[in-house]
């Protein structure tokens, strides 16, 4: 085994350097119990934090009767819809009305496995001593990190997707359409928004990316915010989480996808959709907020990357449960609008601005004035798409039935 | 003809009827499943049924909805989940028992159902209640009215989504029902107004409790602004959804904050005074556009409109007695049914048999919260109504979903129902 420091299968780790053995096995494994174990302790908090918080929001009191404050109540849902009946539709596709629970809950799982939780990043790159082992306080750290982000979600899509197509069922049909529209476009915005962060990391491993951000050198103001509001968006509406949360309205099409869905499928469906959320913020973290960094104030050096990740996340949980608390749902044209109009328009153009102001930088060129080049040349393209735009649509009015012809 | 060619005709009809793109879906209301099997791979459209077990069809409204991908193209109203036959039921009722089953039909604003009844049967009898007796149906009816908006706030939050609102607006609703608890002894179904005056006077200190939800409600309907008026999405959600224009609501017979929303302004309390409403000053509260943020927009200052009423009643409510004293109608005073053989059995007669209306046909009129009730009421000379049918201001209003929901979207369909306000005991009856 050669010690050579590079991309490799198992990733930037400094844990590999020295050559696999059962030590390495061993602390990878612990890594993996204790990442699934905080993150169904997580979860199992999040909603009864998001209900608590809610009822604070509502002049309610929300759950206080399983443990104190309530707070076993998830757990006692969690074995009540355990140990319910079990149904499956008799017009659906059995096999895949079984898989699609599984699709929503693997990804949820696997993003957060590339996310840095904790680690000292200010002076080093955030390796912390395990066991006389050096590592990164993340399960895995794959040159390829925030792209295995990207195709969870996508893969989570698919989820929600074939749950409705497959119930058999109206309502889970249109839940259905509207999730594959919904979150393909606006996985979209969230990747151009996510570009932005990645030319200025000029790396895709999430550890990189957080190493980068130390000494307060936060994404959130390097990449000038407007990434980081696209990113929040498009994720609340990746999450399917209010306002956003068209999939499963319930106001309109009973459950959503997860109509037909009881018993612990149902339940898998609710514990991915608190889980995505959770590592959604996390992800949001890791990008923006430049993840575990922050001013170091206690004596054990890798405490304190922790204690700032969980602050930074509370912070999002708690934004994403106010969202919910005050905003109307949108409809589904308006939120395609906001989608194609808005959001990936935006997020390329601020590309597009930041790549501008890079190179001449590099080239040594006036920034300001590459900037504004840039800026016209985006006003021209977008005045020339306007008046197309309307050339199709006057041409429409002219003829309602001329289709392209 | 023959039984080939009756089914043949039926089948053309039935084809023609597919072909119609009005607004109204005319197929029966088994016949959803069967024909979209028929239609075939090639037919996109589908139809969808929306209740009656459905979070937001307000009880147990059915539509079916024929649906092109998101969009409602055509839709039918199916009612009848909830009848009880109340309008038959009261002919077995004397008139002194009718406000306990009206009150059932609008669960929502019980007390216009009752004052619609006591109005009419007071028009056959020639009875002019006193004046405190006319002021307290006022005071109890705008209480009634506040509580009704308030509960539509709450629901119409909920159906765009803000599920906040829902809390709010019943915590609101909760203070309003409060009150009305506290004079009629119920928070629904009351049974308060009655032939001839209302069922008791007003108890201590009910000057202080309306001024405290006087005081109370304002603040709070300002957060309500705050939180949805001026929303972006709340707005993209309400305005120009489900426009009707005021030639199309008369014609379909629509009163209320739907008509009024198209700037048609048509207020029974002000247009028809009833009660003592030609002595207190307000404002009929009318909209532009006739979409559903100009209903919301109505039922919202509508409340404000009606705690301006309340102050106005504070001020003049009368002094005098709450009831008729026309023994033929009043039953005597409790303390001398203990004392006085003939006033037992006056009592009990009364409770008993009812008393006898001239024979005679009316219709009596209020401005209900979701717009004009009337009672219709014939007569026999006996105890109890020979017909009595009222007519039900939501069932009227359910007319205008199809005309509403047609070209929108299955958000918009929701949205609709909510601003139509309809509550299904009303419609069914």
């Amino acid at each position: 085994m050669s010690a050579v420091v590079g991309p490799s299968v198992f990733g930037l780790d400094p844990l590999y350097i020295g050559g696999v053995g059962l030590a390495e096995v061993l602390i990878t494994l612990l890594k993996v119990g204790a990442a699934f174990a905080l993150l169904l302790m997580a979860v199992m908090l999040m909603i009864w934090f998001e209900r608590k918080l809610i009822s604070d929001m509502q002049n309610r009191i929300g759950p206080n009767l399983a443990g104190p404050f309530g707070i076993f109540q998830t757990l006692a849902d969690g074995i009540k819809l355990f140990f319910k009946e079990d149904l499956i539709p008799e017009r659906s596709d059995r096999l895949v009305f079984k898989l699609a629970p599984f699709l929503s809950l693997v990804p949820a799982f696997l993003v957060f496995a590339v996310v840095p939780v904790g680690g000292d990043f200010d002076g080093s790159d955030g390796r912390v001593s395990l066991f006389g082992h050096e590592t990164f306080l993340q399960v895995s750290d794959p040159p390829v990190g925030i792209l295995l982000v990207l195709a969870m979600s996508s893969v989570a899509v698919y989820g929600v997707m074939l749950a409705g197509w497959s119930s058999g069922s109206k309502y889970p049909l249109l839940a259905s359409v509207r999730a594959s529209a919904q979150m393909v476009s606006y996985e979209a915005a969230l990747g151009l928004s996510l570009v932005a962060v990645l030319l200025k990391s000029g790396s895709l491993s999430t550890n990189q990316i957080v190493a980068e951000q130390s000494m307060w050198n936060w994404n959130l103001w390097v990449t000038w915010v407007v990434p980081m509001v696209v990113f929040l968006i498009a994720a609340t509406a990746e999450l399917n989480r209010p306002p956003f949360d068209l999939v499963e309205a319930e106001q309109e099409l009973v459950g959503g996808f997860h109509t037909e869905y009881s018993s612990i499928r149902f339940a898998l469906f609710f514990l991915a959709e608190f889980m995505n959320t959770i590592t959604m913020s996390a992800i949001i973290v890791t990008l923006f907020l430049g993840g575990p960094n922050g001013p170091d104030f206690t004596t054990v050096g890798w405490l304190s990357g922790l204690l700032w990740f969980f602050v930074k996340l509370m912070l999002f949980l708690f934004a994403f449960v106010w969202l919910r608390a005050t905003l109307p749902r949108f409809r589904y044209d308006q939120l395609m609008d906001l989608g194609w109009k808005l959001l990936i328009p935006l997020s390329l153009g601020w590309l597009l601005v930041l790549a501008s102001y890079d190179i001449a930088g590099d080239r040594g060129w006036n920034r300001a004035a590459a900037v504004i080049a840039m800026l016209a040349v985006m006003a021209a393209l977008a005045g020339l798409l306007a008046l197309a735009l309307r050339a199709a649509r006057q041409r429409r009015e002219l003829d309602p039935q001329g289709g392209f012809a | 003809m023959s039984a080939s060619e009756v089914v043949a005709a039926a089948a053309s009809d039935e084809a023609v009827r597919r072909r119609d793109h009005s607004a109204v879906l005319r197929i029966g209301e088994d016949d959803g499943e069967r024909l979209e099997a028929e239609a075939g791979a090639g037919d996109t459209r589908m139809i969808m049924n929306m209740g009656p077990q459905h979070p937001s069809t307000h009880g147990v409204l059915r539509l079916m909805l024929e649906m092109e991908g998101e969009t409602v193209m055509r839709s039918k109203p199916v009612i009848g989940y909830l009848h009880t036959g109340m309008e038959k039921t009261a002919e077995n009722l004397t008139y002194l028992q009718g406000p306990t089953n009206v009150t059932r039909m609008d669960y929502a604003s019980p007390l216009f159902s009752e004052l619609a009844f006591s109005l009419a049967t007071e028009a056959l009898l020639g009875l002019e209640p006193p004046p405190r007796a006319t002021w307290i149906r006022m005071l109890m009816c705008e209480l009634n009215r506040i509580s009704s908006h308030l509960l539509f706030q709450a629901t119409n939050g909920m159906d765009i989504g803000a599920v906040s609102m829902m809390i709010y607006g019943w915590r609101e609703r909760e203070e309003a029902l409060r009150l009305l608890e506290t004079i009629t002894g119920l928070r629904m179904n009351h049974n308060y107004i009655r032939p001839g005056g209302v069922a008791a006077d007003l108890p201590d200190g009910w000057r202080d409790q309306v001024l405290g939800l006087m005081d109370a409600l304002p603040p709070r309907l300002d957060e309500f602004d705050t939180l949805l008026t001026g929303q972006p999405i709340y707005r993209e959600r309400l305005q120009g959804v489900g426009v009707i224009n005021s030639a199309e609501c008369l014609a379909l017979g629509v009163t209320g904050p739907i008509l009024r929303s198209t700037g048609y302004a048509w207020d029974l309390r002000r247009d028809m005074p009833y009660l003592a409403y030609d002595h207190v000053d307000f404002d009929v509260v009318v909209g532009t556009y006739g979409d559903c943020f100009d209903r919301y927009a109505i039922r919202l200052n509508e409340i404000r409109e009606s705690i301006g009423i309340l102050a106005q009643i504070l001020d003049q409510m009368p002094p005098g007695d709450y009831r008729v004293q026309d023994k033929k109608v009043t039953p005597p005073p409790r303390a001398r049914i203990d004392e006085s053989m003939e006033a037992l059995i006056h009592h009990f007669k009364i409770f008993t048999e009812g008393f006898k209306v001239p024979a005679g046909e009316v219709y009596a009129a209020v401005e209900s919260p979701r717009g004009e009730l009337g009672c219709y009421m014939v007569s026999d000379g006996s105890s109890v109504p020979y017909r009595m049918h009222i007519r039900g201001p939501s069932f009227v209003n359910l007319q205008t979903l199809p005309h509403l929901m047609q070209g929108g979207m299955v958000a918009d369909a929701v949205a609709i129902i909510s601003s139509v306000d309809p509550i299904m005991g009303e419609v069914d009856r």
